[in-house]
């Protein structure tokens, strides 16, 4: 065997030499945070049709009360009660403006002589539900924004500051919290807003009065986890500030998580407010939010069942879509899923 | 073990201590009398009545008075109910919630157990995809919506159960029950589907296979047994969960339950109604999040519990 690798003809081998200068050149492209998380999120079916679903429904809540040829808040006596009616899709035989009136079905629009369309119907004061539908999603999308945009800043300061100075610093802050989370989120949220007079502000202070915790223990537990790699340490140990360190080291770092418990936030707050309002403790009238339009349809709910099922329709899709958003979110930031 | 337990409770006090002194000053705050005549009355009479429930005494005085009575299990008496007692209010309304609450809780587990272990064994399948969609139905669609479309469909439209009320035994229960069950339903499917994915990729799971055990074996006696062990860690924030929902459920089918009676007070602003509810929440959902952490540690000897933080 060895005898015949003499044989072997010298041409057939080449010496190659590793050009040193070429192991840490990157083969990939280098992608940012938001690149690498949307090329993830794109193979997501679920999280694409929500995205859009979301996008739908928000454009809708600012286009709608515009597009309908009725005032939301305008009240027409003689029109109360109609069925939904839409131009075009009348012939198919639903949305035709047909109700029951005595256990009879008949074209309640010829009878009350209207002539006008309501596309979702109206109230028992003539109110276009198409209207108060679309402003009501706005007034439940704000509510749920604003609360979950100060859980954030709250969550992520109150965690941040807890979890990056800790010691004595930590200890205090989280005995606040120890105490805080004992106390049900319900309780608080209708205690305040029995204080408090009923509205749009007192629902956000009410949700948010805890609702930051969550996110403050999510934070700072992330933060004890990054702050004594090696990384912070190397970039401690070149001299930078703390705000830099936090600015361009941590938070980045962080981020995803974030990102994934305010996508959370949104529809929690979104279900407190409906819930308030749907109690009797949130919007009073003549203000329309989401849950207080399921509350009105739900007194309604064996005569004039279209006013209960559009604002639940809306209000269960986008439930729907922020939590399918959510986990979608949480499969494109979870860093084990990187390919 | 012990010294957890013992600073956990001495937490529990301090947090109820707070929900107490906070929920007193602030019905102190609240807008409106108690009483519910006050602008008919004569400032003679007036002062008559506020005597009678102690109203008229300084505020501290009010304070010491409640705390001391309260440490004594006395909730004071009801402004609504001609001076009821509020303990015996509550405890009379416990019925038809504890009934609820429990047949919600077990049916929604039970269901969202097997949906969860049907999804977990036939991963990325028409299964799989069917029952996670019905998990996210359950965690997206509020219990008050679901459990008005329930009553529309099968009490209005179809008749066959009562719409609302307490007076047909077990029968009226069904509906309100179901209501309750989707939101652990889904909890219960989600977190069993994951834990049995872990549970099914480990060691000892492979080695049961290799050793020549049935998938139906390795499935039920081996992977499901440690995936339920997690599953007491939701069990706190699912009897939250009850409770909001049995505020909204007990109001939609007029059941004469604890969440019923606490929406009504809040109406008349019957002060003591109020705070004794809120309390006995508090102990409730306190004492089962204490009861389910130290309950996780005796189950499973992998958890250490320290005084530390998680």
């Amino acid at each position: 065997m060895t005898q015949n690798l003499d044989k072997l003809p010298t041409e057939s081998f080449k010496r190659i030499t590793i050009d040193s200068s070429q192991a840490e050149k990157i083969s990939k492209p280098s992608l940012s945070f938001w690149q690498d998380a949307w090329l993830r999120i794109r193979k997501n079916k679920a999280a694409i049709v929500s995205m859009v679903l979301l996008v739908l429904i928000i454009v809708m809540a600012f286009l709608g009360p515009v597009l309908s040829p009725h005032d939301a808040e305008k009240q027409t006596i003689t029109h109360a009660n109609l069925p939904p009616k839409v131009q075009g899709i009348e012939k198919l035989g639903f949305m035709d403006g047909v109700g029951v009136v005595g256990g009879k079905e008949m074209d309640l629009y010829e009878r009350k002589k209207v002539d006008e369309y309501y596309w979702f119907g109206t109230d028992g004061l003539g109110r276009d539900m198409f209207s108060r539908l679309w402003e009501g999603t706005q007034i439940s999308l704000f509510i749920a924004f604003v609360a979950a945009f100060i859980d954030l800043v709250v969550g992520v300061i109150y965690g941040g500051i807890s979890g990056y100075y800790g010691g004595r610093v930590d200890d205090a802050m989280q005995r606040v919290v120890e105490i805080l989370i004992g106390i049900p989120n319900l309780i608080v949220v209708i205690l305040m807003i029995l204080v408090m007079k009923p509205g749009i502000t007192a629902i956000i202070i009410a949700i948010t009065l805890t609702g930051w915790i969550g996110m403050s223990r999510i934070v700072r537990g992330q933060i004890l986890k990054f702050k004594n790699q090696e990384f912070v340490l190397a970039s401690r140990t070149l001299g930078a500030s703390n705000n830099r360190i936090i600015a361009k080291h941590l938070i980045p770092n962080i981020l995803g998580v974030i990102i994934i418990n305010t996508m959370f936030t949104i529809p929690g707050a979104i279900f407190f407010e409906a819930f308030l309002s749907f109690i009797g403790l949130g919007l009073q009238p003549p203000a329309a939010s989401l849950g207080t339009l399921i509350n009105d349809g739900f007194r309604l709910l064996e005569f004039q069942p279209y006013i209960l099922l559009y604002p639940s329709l809306v209000l269960s899709l986008l439930m729907v879509a922020f939590n399918l958003l959510g986990d979608g979110l949480r499969d494109a930031f979870d860093p084990k899923m990187k390919d | 073990m012990a010294k957890y337990i013992v600073k956990r409770v001495f937490y529990m006090f301090i947090t109820l201590f707070l929900i107490a002194t906070a929920t007193f000053f602030l019905m102190k705050t609240l807008p409106g009398s108690p009483i519910s005549s006050a602008s008919k009355l004569n400032p003679q009479q007036l002062a008559v009545v506020e005597a009678k429930y102690g109203l008229d005494q300084p505020l501290p005085v009010q304070y010491g008075k409640y705390m001391l009575n309260l440490v004594q299990g006395d909730l004071g008496n009801s402004y609504q109910f001609k001076g009821a007692d509020v303990t015996d209010l509550i405890i009379s309304r416990l019925g038809p919630s504890f009934i609820l609450g429990a047949q919600g809780l077990i049916l929604g587990v039970a269901i969202g157990i097997i949906l969860g272990m049907i999804a977990a064994l036939k991963q990325n399948t028409i299964w799989d995809y069917g029952s996670t969609f019905i998990a996210i139905i359950g965690i997206s669609i509020p219990s008050f919506v679901f459990a008005t479309f329930l009553q529309y469909w099968l009490a209005i439209k179809w008749e066959l159960l009562p719409v609302a009320l307490w007076d047909d035994g077990w029968k009226s229960s069904i509906m309100p029950s179901i209501a309750l069950a989707m939101g652990p339903l889904a909890t219960a499917a989600r977190f069993i589907r994951t834990e049995m994915i872990e549970v099914l990729s480990s060691d000892y799971i492979t080695l049961a296979k290799s050793k020549g055990a049935s998938s139906f074996e390795v499935a039920f006696k081996h992977a499901f047994r440690n995936a339920l062990i997690p599953l007491v860690t939701v069990l706190g924030p699912l009897a939250a969960g009850l409770l909001t929902g049995s505020l909204v459920i007990e109001n939609i089918f007029a059941i004469p339950g604890i969440g019923e009676q606490f929406v009504k007070a809040i109406m008349v602003s019957d002060f003591s109604v109020i705070m004794g509810t809120t309390l006995f929440f508090s102990v409730f959902l306190i004492f089962v999040i204490l009861v389910v952490d130290i309950l996780y540690g005796i189950i499973d000897p992998r958890i250490r519990l320290s005084g530390g933080n998680s």
